[in-house]
C-alpha cells in the first residue's frame, strides 16, 4: 500500500510516555496513519501497546510530543469528544444494560432521536451478525458474541477511527481466526481506519495494511507484512515475526550491499546481505527463513554447508526437518511436501542458501 | 430456637394460670349476664390458693396481674394476709365471698373481676397491646392508653425515623470512601482499609463515650467552633444527649457496614468502564451516573439493609448519647428486660421488631431483589 500519497490522518509526533517520571515506556515515537488504513501496533507484554493506544483515546497524555488527529492537535480534547472508537481488551460491555442499551449509549449520550437510535442499532447488531440478541444481558452471552457487540459499539456511533485493544485475546484459537477475517472485512466495507493492538504475529500478518513493530517502548520497525517478514531490520523483529535461524558471527570482509562473515564456532564462512551492522571485525547475527535453505545440491555454489539431519516432522503440507549446522542442532529447514524427499535421521545432508535469503543484522541485547 | 422462644414468650400467660388453676377454671363457669359477681365457687378457690400457694409463684404472678389492672397487687397482698391470718386460726367463713369482700371491698368491685378474664387463658395479647401502646379498658375493650402512658408508639416512629436517616446517612458519607477504597492505589487503600476497620477493633463503649467527649457542650467540637469564633460562648450547640448526638454517633459506629459491601461490589467493577463510557462520548459525570452506580446498587442495597437492620435494633450507642429524647425502641427492650424483668413485654417488643425487619426485607426483596445482593 502506498501511503506516502495519502493523506495523514493520524499523526504521532516525537510522542514520549512516563508514568513515574523516571522510565519511558513510550519513547520517541513517530507514526503516520492514513485514512482508511488498517494499522497495527505489534509487541510483546509491556512494550507500550496499550499506552499509546490509551494517549490516542484520550485517558493517558504524552510527557513529550503531540498527536494529532485530522491535521489537529488533539491533547486537548477530553476523551468523550474525540469520536474515537474503541474496543476494550475485555469489552468492557456495560453489565446493566441490555445488548441494544449497550449500544444505544454512545447515540442516546449524543441526543440522537429515538427512532434513528433504533434503526442505528438494529443495523449494527445486523452488521456483526447478532440481530436476535438485543434483548440479551452480556452475562447471557458467549465469549465471541460478546466481543461482536463490543465491536459493534464501538461503530455504532460511526467514529472518525477506531481502536482495538488485543479483542481477540480471550477467544480460543478458531473462534480468534474467525473473528480475525470478519475484522477484516468489516473494515473493507465501511473503509474505517483501525489502529489495532496485539502481541500475536500471525494475527497481525493476517489483518493488517501495516504494522508496528513495538518493542521497550520503541518501534523497532514499521512496515507492511511481507515487508516485515521478508526484510527484517533488525533481529528482534526477525525473530518475533515468523520462526528464523539464527547464527552469530564477526564481519570479514564487506563489499557492496554484502558481507562476509566469520561463524563464532569456526564453521565455515557465510556470505550474506549487509542489512544493519557494524564496522568489519565487529559481531552480528545472521539470520534465515526455514523456507529459503535448500536441501541436498550444492545451489549456485554459495553457503554451501552440511548438516545432520537429527528430525523429521511431518506437517502434511510440508516436512519440517531438524538439522545439526554448523554447531547449530536447532537449525530448522521446511520442504514442501512434493513426493520426493527421503532421507531419514541421522543422515547427512548438503544444504544452501542464496546470500540474498541471509540477513546480517544487529546483536540482540 | 431463641426466636421461636421469644415469640412463644411474647403470648405466654402459664405462668398465672399455674398459681390460679381452680379460680380460673371456676371463673369461665361466671355468667356474667346473669350475676353481677362472680359465683361462690370462685371466691372459694381463690381463698384456697391464696392460703395454700406458693409464697413466691403468687409474687410473680401479681406482677402479671398489674400489667392487666393497676391495683391488683395491693388487692392480693392484704387479702392474701387476712386469709393467712384466718387459716392460722382455723376459721373458715361460711361464705368466701362475704370473706373476701369484708377483708377488701374492691372484691366488690367487678371491673377487677372483668380484668381477671384476661388472664384465664394460656395465651394473651396483652403483651402486643402494651407494646403499641393499647390496653383494656374496665370492660375489656382494646383502647389506647392514657396520653401521659402512650411510649411506645412514638419511640417505634422515632427508630424508624433514625434508622433511615442514619441509613441515608451512611450511604452519602460511604459511598465516597468505599469508591476512594476501591480506587486508590494499593498502599494508600491500605491505609485507608485500616481507618474503615479500626472501628471494629475498639470498644462500642469507648467510641461512643468519645462521642460524648466530642459533641458535649463544654467538649471539642463546641470548643473548637467557639474559639473559631463561629459560635458564641453562650450559644453553644447541644449536639449530645439528644436526638442528633444518637444520628452522629451511630452514623459513625454503622459506616463500617456500608462502606464494606459498596468496596467489595466496587471493587469488581472493572476500571475499563468508565473509559469506555466516555469514549462512547458520554461525560464523566454521566459515565459516572449511568455506567458506574447502577453498577453499585447490589453493594448499595446490601449496605443498606444491613445498616437499617443494625440500627432499627440498636441500644446501647442511643442510651448513652440519645439522652431522654434520643431512646430508641432496643433501649426500652433492654430497660424492660434488666429493670422491671417484664419479659413478656420484652418478647412482644422483640418479636414487632422483628416482624418490622421482615417486612423490610420483603419490600427490599419486592424492589430490588434479593438476588441482587452482593457481601463480597
Ligand atoms: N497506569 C500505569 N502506571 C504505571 N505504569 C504503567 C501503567 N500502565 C502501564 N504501565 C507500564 O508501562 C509499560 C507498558 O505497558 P503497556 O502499555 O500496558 O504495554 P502493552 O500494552 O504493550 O503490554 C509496562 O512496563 C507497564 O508496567
Ligand atoms: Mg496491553
Amino acid at each position: 500500500m502506498n501511503t506516502e500519497t495519502e493523506k495523514t490522518f493520524v499523526k504521532f509526533e516525537k510522542i514520549d510516555k512516563s508514568y513515574d517520571g523516571e522510565v519511558l515506556v513510550v519513547k520517541n515515537l513517530n507514526l503516520d496513519i492514513a485514512k482508511g488504513e488498517f494499522v497495527t501496533m505489534l509487541g510483546p507484554s509491556g512494550s507500550g501497546k496499550t499506552t499509546t493506544l490509551m494517549m490516542l483515546a484520550g485517558f493517558e497524555t504524552p510527557t513529550n510530543g503531540e498527536i494529532f488527529l485530522d491535521g489537529m492537535p488533539i491533547s486537548k480534547i477530553p476523551p468523550y469528544e474525540r469520536e474515537i472508537g474503541m474496543v476494550f481488551q475485555n469489552y468492557a460491555l456495560f453489565p446493566h444494560m441490555t445488548v441494544q442499551e449497550n449500544l444505544a449509549f454512545p447515540l442516546e449520550v449524543r441526543k440522537m432521536s429515538k427512532d434513528e437510535t433504533k434503526d442505528k442499532v438494529k443495523k449494527a447488531l445486523d452488521m456483526v451478525e447478532l440481530g436476535d440478541f438485543g434483548t440479551r444481558f452480556p452475562a447471557q452471552l458467549s465469549g465471541g458474541q460478546q466481543q461482536r457487540v463490543a465491536l459493534a459499539r464501538a461503530l455504532v456511533f460511526e467514529p472518525r477511527l477506531v481502536l482495538m485493544d488485543e479483542p481477540l485475546g480471550a477467544l480460543d484459537k478458531n473462534l480468534r481466526e474467525q473473528m480475525q477475517y470478519e475484522i477484516k472485512h468489516i473494515h473493507d466495507r465501511i473503509g474505517i481506519t483501525v489502529v489495532y493492538v496485539t502481541h500475536d504475529q500471525s494475527e497481525a500478518l493476517t489483518m493488517s495494511n501495516r504494522i508496528a513493530v513495538f518493542n521497550d517502548g520503541l518501534v523497532q520497525q514499521l512496515s507492511t507484512p511481507d515487508i516485515l517478514y521478508e526484510k527484517p531490520e533488525n533481529s528482534f523483529v526477525a525473530q518475533f515475526i515468523g520462526e528464523n535461524n539464527r547464527m552469530t558471527g564477526s564481519i570479514k570482509s564487506m563489499e557492496n550491499n554484502y558481507c562476509s562473515v566469520e561463524l563464532d564456532n569456526g564453521a565455515g564462512i557465510v556470505k550474506a546481505l549487509k542489512v544493519n551492522v557494524g564496522d568489519v571485525g565487529e559481531k552480528t547475527q545472521l539470520s534465515v527463513r526455514p523456507e529459503r535453505v535448500s536441501l541436498g545440491s550444492d545451489g549456485d555454489g554459495e553457503n554451501v554447508f552440511t548438516g545432520k539431519v537429527e528430525e523429521l516432522i511431518y506437517l502434511g503440507d510440508h516436512i519440517r526437518v531438524r538439522l545439526d549446522v554448523c554447531g547449530n542442532n536447532e537449525f530448522i529447514v521446511k520442504v514442501p511436501n512434493e513426493g520426493s524427499f527421503n532421507y531419514n535421521e541421522g543422515d547427512s545432508i548438503k544444504l544452501n542458501w542464496n546470500p540474498d535469503d541471509i540477513r546480517a543484522l544487529d546483536l540482540p541485547k | 430456637m431463641p426466636i421461636g422462644d421469644m415469640l412463644l414468650r411474647s403470648v405466654d400467660d402459664t405462668q398465672i394460670n399455674t398459681v390460679f388453676p381452680n379460680t380460673f377454671e371456676e371463673y369461665k363457669k361466671w355468667d356474667k349476664e346473669q350475676d353481677q359477681l362472680p359465683p361462690e365457687e370462685v371466691y372459694k378457690a381463690l381463698f384456697q390458693e391464696l392460703a395454700y400457694g406458693n409464697k413466691i409463684q403468687v409474687g410473680r404472678a401479681l406482677t402479671r396481674m398489674n400489667y392487666s389492672k393497676s391495683g391488683w397487687k395491693s388487692l392480693i397482698k392484704n387479702t392474701s394476709r387476712a386469709i393467712k391470718k384466718a387459716v392460722k386460726k382455723d376459721e373458715f367463713p361460711d361464705s368466701y365471698k362475704d370473706f373476701l369482700i369484708a377483708a377488701n371491698e374492691k372484691w366488690a368491685d367487678p371491673t377487677f373481676w372483668y380484668a381477671m378474664g384476661q388472664m384465664v387463658n394460656n395465651q394473651t395479647p396483652i403483651y402486643y397491646y402494651n407494646a403499641i401502646d393499647m390496653t383494656y379498658d374496665q370492660d375489656q375493650n382494646v383502647i389506647r392508653q392514657k396520653e401521659n402512658r402512650r411510649v411506645y408508639v412514638q419511640t417505634w416512629i422515632k427508630t424508624l425515623k433514625v434508622s433511615v436517616y442514619v441509613t441515608f446517612f451512611c450511604l452519602i458519607l460511604g459511598f465516597p470512601v468505599a469508591h476512594l477504597l476501591a480506587n486508590l492505589p494499593l498502599r494508600y487503600s491500605n491505609l485507608l482499609m485500616i481507618f474503615v476497620l479500626l472501628p471494629f477493633w475498639t470498644s462500642l463503649l469507648v467510641r461512643t463515650t468519645a462521642w460524648i467527649v466530642m459533641l458535649q457542650q463544654q467538649g471539642v467540637i463546641n470548643g473548637i467552633l467557639v474559639w473559631l469564633g463561629i459560635l458564641s460562648d453562650d450559644g453553644r450547640l447541644s449536639m449530645v444527649y439528644n436526638e442528633t448526638g444518637t444520628l452522629i454517633a451511630m452514623t459513625q459506629i454503622l459506616l463500617p457496614f456500608m462502606i464494606l459491601p459498596l468496596y467489595s461490589v466496587m471493587r469488581v467493577i472493572p476500571k475499563s468502564h468508565m473509559r469506555a463510557a466516555q469514549n462512547l462520548g458520554a461525560k464523566p459525570a454521566t459515565a459516572f451516573w449511568k455506567v458506574y452506580l447502577p453498577q453499585t446498587i447490589p453493594g448499595m442495597s446490601a449496605g443498606g439493609l444491613l445498616v437499617f437492620v443494625l440500627a432499627i435494633g440498636y441500644f446501647i450507642t442511643p442510651e448513652l448519647v440519645g439522652g431522654k429524647d434520643g431512646k430508641l425502641i432496643g433501649s426500652w427492650i433492654a430497660y424492660h428486660l434488666k429493670t422491671t424483668l417484664n419479659w413478656g413485654l420484652c418478647a412482644a417488643l422483640g418479636a414487632i421488631l422483628l416482624a418490622v425487619m421482615l417486612i423490610f426485607y420483603w419490600l427490599y426483596n419486592k424492589i430490588v431483589g434479593i438476588d441482587n445482593i452482593k457481601l463480597g
